[in-house]
């Protein structure tokens, strides 16, 4: 493995992370936009807040990890994609900012009014974000982003496998989601509140697993290159996706929803992972490789310093917090 | 002359820009100059709130404790949208200057991977720390606070070498117009780093500890003299007045170095548009076709303050080619108003203590109290004026010496719509945290401890709360950390 693909490895593992685990706080806010009003949905958005208020800013993190390691490893693609994608970035972040302060600041607010205000926002928001980078995913993996200097500003990202790539995003934060919600109703003693959102999280799994296989007859024709891979290389990650989503269903079904969480992070990471694999070597698709694309050789050595230094200091910190918070102490009234 | 033609010329920027340029380093002054005073809050806030939680439990003193989770809370709102502004300038760095990220980001890129693994322990510790109240032993409890403290002072080091690094680059070659023998670790240890560093970290104590010592003086000034009172005043006061004191001095260090290392941002300082040896000190004044105009020039002041000498002169703008030059009134103006602010400051703080050490408490002084009531906020204008200084003096230089900011910005067209749906968000914001804060303080003082959220109208929380699924948050309870605390909030 050269040093270029070990950094890209890393900023890989960035990927997956940030769409498991901020994925499933950004969907969340599918089940808070979809709670009913504000009688009916109290209780849920009070599970929402209890759920991801501890985690979701280190979650955040992750998107950070990756565009650092992205402009660090790889500078001239990173400048060529942000120039290629300006649009849909521009309307990932305007949801990234939109989402984290009016969650902070419902968790705060004085007034139902307020929170409602702030809610609606937060709730609103946290599709759009995960909509816009899956259309940048698609618009890197269809060869949409040149090497060097900007691609077309709109086609790059309005094209099948961008727009199949957005649906599925928010589909899969939103299914993520719901199986984290579920196993916290019950943890927190409220099963009647886990029935309520479970055939929501059936439906949204259902539909997104069928977008994501039929997204592949599109993606044959739009993006050759990705398509190969997904059906050579990655197809192995693509059947795990499709039996672990598939578990999760009757996982969900059955009620185990503990289980559940585990084998949806699979799935996601499985299908996320197929991506990755499919579209190796290229960084950009069809335009540069992981080698050609990498910049320093010692700059690539020290981002894979700092990597360690994360694995060896971030990892047991986050390994503590989301201990605390999934077990019985955190589950105990907020004081 | 009109006053129009005054303002033109004091605004113009004497280099011909591409179109997008204007736009795209508006945004940027927008975001940052916003996100700025969110990350002195990220860096120093941390420390005063360990120093607060500690005595509370050193001296089983409720009222720190309390002042220490109110304070927690205040720290998750600012933190939440730091976190989230800080994230816009990561993703501007590559949408508004990829020409800069294209060609450095693997020279400049490193500090940045450091100050994300900052990021990340500083945001994990603050999701233990603030939902550790009551979960945690107190004594492990109070421990979680210092790797955020520790973390946001790496960060700050991190972001400031790669500041340092575009107005003295190091690390990198160019040969033949390519960049090469790239040392990305030469960013991150150099120098100039360590003195930037010091400056802003500084700075951020002082804005941090005159704002929250600021609210609690606007407190007194109402009437309210508890306990909390005094303890919520004088911890941060304390922070911000060794730094205030601390500050001069680092940047007179500061200053020294940039005769040799920017010299035409130096000469934009002292408005020296000819070498004059000995050089004056010019107070105010602008730089209108070419001549100074309502300036107090102080001699020989120009040398000792920028050179350590009394001979040695301040090199004049007319050394520069016209194309290397920063806008000068901007870049002095500035300059001077950080100056100014900071001597009032470190003076007020002096005051204070050579007050107190000889018996009187200038806190029984309304004058004293309203000069403290506007210290926040003048630390911040300090401290953005100090940024514009430093920022505006490098122009025309994204990198300086190496690559101009034009050739740093993008092409792409909209930019102007960007800046003003971002003007727009900002606002709003602004407007959203100010209206949390405000009505956080407001419970507060009406005895309400928790600040319970309304997810819902109350029946249908209290239903809930009796099935034992949410979680709301009851008032009053007996908790040691919270116990006599209603009674005495309302004042």
């Amino acid at each position: 493995m050269t040093l270029a693909v070990a950094v890209a490895a890393a900023l890989f593992v960035g990927v997956v992370a940030y769409a498991l685990f901020g994925g499933a706080d950004f969907g969340s806010g599918f089940y808070d936009l979809t709670a009913g009003g504000a009688a009916r949905g109290a209780e849920l958005r009070t599970l929402v807040d209890h759920s991801i208020g501890p985690v979701w800013e280190a979650n955040h993190v992750w998107l950070i990890y990756v565009l650092v390691v992205w402009w660090t490893g790889f500078p001239e693609s990173f400048a060529a994609a942000m120039s290629t994608l300006f649009l849909p970035l521009i309307l990932a972040l305007l949801g990234i900012v939109l989402r984290g302060a009016s969650f902070a600041f419902r968790k705060y607010a004085a007034t139902l009014s307020q929170a409602r205000l702030f809610g609606a926002i937060f709730a609103g928001s946290s599709l759009i974000a995960p909509f816009f980078f899956g259309t940048v995913a698609g618009a890197i993996a269809s060869g949409r982003v040149p090497a060097t200097g900007r691609g077309d500003r709109i086609d790059s990202w309005v094209n099948p496998t961008s727009l199949f790539g957005g649906v599925i995003a928010v589909g899969t934060c939103a299914f993520l989601a719901g199986c984290f919600l579920c196993a916290d109703a019950v943890r927190s003693g409220n099963p009647r509140l886990a029935d309520r959102l479970r055939p929501r999280t059936l439906a949204v799994g259902i539909v997104t697993g069928a977008v994501v296989f039929a997204a592949l007859v599109p993606i044959r024709r739009d993006a050759p290159t990705l398509a190969d891979g997904l059906e050579t290389q990655a197809a192995p990650l693509i059947v795990i996706s499709g039996l672990a989503g598939l578990a999760t269903l009757v996982l969900v079904y059955r009620r185990r929803f503990a289980l559940a969480r585990v084998t949806a992070l699979a799935a996601v990471a499985a299908v996320i992972s197929g991506w990755g694999v499919g579209q190796y070597p290229w960084l950009l698709v069809d335009e540069v490789t992981i080698d050609d694309a990498a910049g320093a050789d010692a700059t690539l050595q020290g981002i894979l310093i700092a990597v360690g230094l994360a694995a060896v200091l971030v990892v047991p910190a986050m390994a503590y917090l989301f201990r605390l918070t999934q077990t019985e102490a955190w589950s105990r009234p907020e004081h | 002359m009109l006053v129009t033609d005054v303002v033109v010329q004091v605004l113009a920027d004497p280099a011909v820009e591409p179109a997008g340029l204007l736009p795209a380093r508006q945004q940027m002054a927008l975001s940052l100059g916003w996100h700025i005073i969110l990350a002195c809050f990220g860096v120093a806030f941390p420390a005063m709130l360990f120093t607060m939680h500690l005595i509370g439990i050193r001296r089983d003193d409720p009222n720190a404790l309390m002042l220490a989770r109110k304070w927690g809370k205040v720290a998750a709102v600012l933190f939440a949208i730091g976190a989230v502004s800080g994230t816009v300038l990561s993703f501007e760095m590559g949408l508004l200057w990829p020409g800069l990220m294209g060609t450095y980001g693997d020279v400049l890129g490193l500090p940045f991977a450091f100050e994300g693994l900052a990021f990340f322990l500083e945001a994990i510790f603050l999701g233990i720390y603030l939902y550790g109240w009551d979960r945690i032993p107190p004594k492990r409890h109070v421990l979680m606070v210092l790797p955020m403290a520790v973390a946001g002072v790496f960060g700050t080091y991190c972001v400031i070498a790669v500041n340092a690094w575009m107005n003295v680059p190091v690390g990198f070659e160019v040969v033949d117009g390519q960049v090469t023998n790239i040392d990305p670790w030469a960013v991150l240890f150099s120098s100039a780093a360590f003195w930037q560093f010091l400056h802003m970290w500084i700075a951020a104590y002082m804005v941090v500890g005159f704002s929250v010592a600021a609210v609690y003086a606007v407190g007194m000034l109402r009437g309210r003299r508890d306990r909390r009172h005094h303890l919520g005043f004088t911890i941060p006061f304390a922070f911000a007045s060794v730094a205030a004191v601390i500050q001069p001095v680092v940047g007179h260090l500061l200053g020294n170095r940039l005769a040799e290392r920017q010299p035409a941002k130096l000469a934009a300082f002292e408005l020296a548009t000819e070498t004059e040896s000995p050089s004056p000190l010019r107070i105010g004044g602008f730089l209108i076709d070419g001549t100074v105009r309502w300036a107090i020039d102080i001699p020989y002041l120009g040398s000792i303050v920028a050179r350590n000498s009394f001979t040695a002169p301040v090199e004049g703008l007319d050394t520069f080619p016209p194309e290397d030059r920063p806008p000068v009134n901007i870049t002095h103006w500035a300059f001077q108003i950080m100056v100014g602010i900071g001597l009032l400051l470190m003076l007020s703080v002096i005051a204070y203590w050579v007050a107190r050490w000889r018996g009187h408490d200038l806190t029984d002084r309304r004058w004293f109290l309203r000069l403290v009531a506007v210290s926040g906020v003048l630390a911040i204008i300090a401290v953005e004026a100090g940024w514009v200084a430093t920022e505006v003096g490098r122009q025309p230089w994204v990198v300086y010496g190496f690559m101009r900011t034009s050739e740093a910005a993008g092409d792409n067209p909209g930019l102007w719509w960007v800046l003003g749906v971002t003007a727009v968000v900002y606002s709003g914001l602004t407007v959203g945290a100010i209206i949390v804060l405000r009505s956080m303080a407001r419970r507060w003082r009406a005895g309400d401890v928790e600040l319970p959220s309304p997810y819902g109208p109350e029946s249908a929380l209290a239903s809930s709360e009796a099935r034992g699924g949410a979680h709301r948050d009851t008032r009053g309870d007996t908790h040691g950390d919270t116990r006599g605390d209603t009674g005495e909030e309302r004042q």
